[in-house]
């Protein structure tokens, strides 16, 4: 028994080592700094200053800053942009791993390996590709005028369309893997008796086969919901001014205008409502799955 | 009067290799009003694909399928009036057992009300009222089997097709499962088609039972004349225990077989070449000194003790294969290569005849 409990405490203290230096113990220091007085240079003032908050959610001390409600509209749409970003994914992902677990065992290898073929190439060449598909004279609408389908080049680059696109293409995998397990795991004959008791395909997929994946939807959801409201890069590149999300705030605040403290109030901000939403949907989804999960 | 009419079925299967399967090789069959049918025979035999043909997931290569005198070929699953039950009952575990009883009856565009009603109904036929509100996962297998009944009976099918339903039960449940089953099918009135491997399933609870090997149909028949007039020697071995010998007859009367005994006939006027089958129940065994005449000569070889029965393997001269006898415990106990005689009733010995 002791030796059993020493062996797991060995075992554990990796991950609890590991998370607390690099996990635990900075969110402590942005928790702390988001309620210190920015300094004039960057860094911070070991003053108790709320108005870090304040100028997000309202009040502000009206000498040195201001409140403006756009802290919480970019957060909003942000969350909008990534719940796009998930229904999209969802939309694209599902049929593909219906497919693929058709496929012989040998071929849906294969297509593993190709979902995760991506990571192989760096993030950012990755998004400076779309960049050359996506501008006025890029691939897409060198084609277009080519066909003579528009008069003058979309403005496709440096919008929310082209933000959505590009989390959309990095996200796929996240989604792919857990909606396929569920896809696979899914009973064939549970489809087949649906038909069988006089179900047509929309009645079966919508009321068996659904929700029987349902695990796998809310897994992947999670999985990509939360890298997309926080996300910085894809906005940076793809974004411009009209795509700024959340995340570039945050990174602005740090890197630009200096304001540690105010950097550190809006990823607080970010992380307990993000918190929150993933809290509600996870019950939800957790008793939902449940009834799927038993038998 | 028959709902349905299976007449030369083909499907041919391409192997990995390369090569063709004849799954089914020319299959004809009918199904009475109120019929309880088995497809018997090994794995692979193709009754499973014939079944899956009827409920309409297979296509069929050839031939054709009517039900009731509906051309069923081209028809899609879900509009056929034909439900099944599934090997692994196939329940939809997010739902309800009542609303699994009543899905037919949902995706029919049915009321919540009336479908409910009627699920409550099938439940309480099945004997598994007040469990609607429960799960699948909080049955027990032959509860699940249960529901599984009642969800593909509720729409009232013109067939109920049932594959290999009680092989995940234990044997006692099973046994129990096939009376009632056997019992519903009356209470119902619906033609029941059921597929198995089982041979006593199949001789427990059908009116016909149809023997498959290799694609076709080797015999079709009522359990008692399968048993007991086996059309050929697959047959004969497939359902029940059997001896069987190659004899010759010449009209007198007497089966011989080379080197072997010769074996009395109830009615010996044919002659040619012919199986001839004894079932281990139709032999008596006894001391050779206080043997009849025309008795078959052998050794014990072996000798199982099964409680109410005995089983004796016994050494016929001139066979390769050791015959059985089953005979009731009645104290008499045989050494091993003790000298016995297998006596019988000429009556009791069916005759395979060769194709000359």
């Amino acid at each position: 028994m002791r030796r059993q409990r020493l062996f797991l405490v060995g075992l554990l203290s990796p991950v609890t080592l590991y998370l607390g230096f690099f996990f635990f113990g900075p969110l402590l220091i942005i928790g702390v700094f988001s309620f210190l007085e920015p300094g004039l240079y960057g860094g911070v003032e070991w003053n108790f200053y709320h108005w870090n908050y304040g100028r997000i959610f309202g009040w502000a001390d009206g000498v040195i800053e201001w409140y403006e409600p756009i802290y919480l509209t970019i957060l909003f749409r942000s969350m909008l942009m990534a719940v796009f970003t998930v229904i999209a994914c969802l939309v694209v992902v599902y049929p593909v791993a219906f497919w693929v677990s058709r496929l012989p065992e040998r071929m849906q290898l294969f297509f593993m390996f190709l979902i995760t073929l991506p990571f192989f190439t760096s993030l950012i060449i990755r998004l400076y590709a779309w960049l050359v598909i996506l501008k006025p004279s890029g691939v897409i609408n060198d084609l277009l005028l080519a066909l003579g389908l528009i008069a003058a080049p979309l403005d496709m680059l440096f919008t929310r369309f082209a933000v959505v696109l590009g989390m959309v293409y990095v996200m796929i995998p996240f989604m792919f893997l857990p909606v396929y397990g569920s896809i696979e795991r899914l009973d064939r004959s549970l489809i087949e008796a649906s038909g069988d008791l006089g179900a047509r395909g929309w009645q079966t997929f919508l009321k068996v086969v659904l929700p029987q994946t349902l695990p796998g939807i809310a897994g992947g959801s999670v999985l990509v919901f939360i890298p997309s409201v926080g996300n910085f890069i894809i906005p940076d590149v793809l974004g411009g001014a009209k795509g700024l999300m959340i995340g570039n705030l945050v990174e602005q605040q740090f890197l630009d205008a200096r304001n540690w403290p105010f950097g550190a109030a809006l990823s607080m901000v970010i992380m307990a409502v993000v918190l929150t939403v993933m809290l509600i949907y996870a019950t939800k989804v957790v008793r939902a799955g449940q009834q799927v999960g038993d038998a | 009067m028959s709902i349905l009419e299976i007449r030369n079925a083909q499907r041919v299967y391409r192997t990995p290799e390369g090569g063709t399967v004849n799954a089914l090789d020319g299959v004809s069959l009918e199904v009475d009003q109120n019929e309880f049918v088995t497809l018997l025979g090994p794995s692979g035999c193709g009754k499973t694909t014939l079944l899956r043909a009827i409920a309409g997931f297979e296509h069929l290569d050839g031939g054709s399928i009517h039900l009731d005198g509906v051309d069923m070929i081209g028809v899609p699953a879900f509009r056929r009036p034909i439900n099944t039950v599934f090997q692994s009952y196939a329940l939809f575990s997010h739902m309800s057992v009542r609303r699994n009883v009543a899905y037919a009856l949902e995706v029919a565009g049915i009321g919540k009300a009336e479908r409910e009603g009627r699920a409550d109904e099938m439940l309480e036929l099945v004997g598994l009222s007040g469990m609607g509100a429960r799960r699948p996962a909080q049955l027990s297998g032959g509860q699940r089997q249960r529901v599984a009944l009642a969800r593909s009976l509720i729409a009232r099918p013109k067939i109920l097709l049932l594959d290999e339903p009680l092989s995940a039960l234990d044997r006692q449940l099973r046994q129990q499962m096939q009376v009632e089953l056997k019992s519903l099918q009356h209470e119902v009135g619906i033609s029941f088609v059921f597929v198995t491997h089982d041979q006593e399933e199949a001789l427990t609870m059908s009116d016909r039972i149809v023997v498959m090997r290799s694609g076709s149909v080797e015999q079709v028949g009522s359990p008692r004349e399968i048993y007991r007039r086996p059309a050929t020697r697959f047959v004969a071995g497939f359902i029940g225990e059997t001896n069987m010998m190659e004899v010759k007859l010449d009209g007198s009367g007497l089966a011989s077989s080379t080197g072997g005994p010769s074996i009395r006939l109830f009615d010996g006027g044919a002659s040619g070449a012919a199986t001839a089958v004894i079932r281990p129940s139709d032999l008596s065994l006894g001391p050779r000194d206080e043997a009849a005449e025309g008795a078959i000569p052998g050794y014990i070889r072996q000798e199982v003790y099964l409680g109410s029965e005995l089983h004796f393997m016994i050494d016929v001269v001139g066979s390769d294969v050791p015959w059985r006898v089953t005979a009731r415990d009645e104290g008499r106990h045989y050494a091993n290569g003790a000298e016995v005689a297998l006596s019988y009733d000429p009556a009791s010995v069916h005759l395979i005849r060769r194709a000359v």
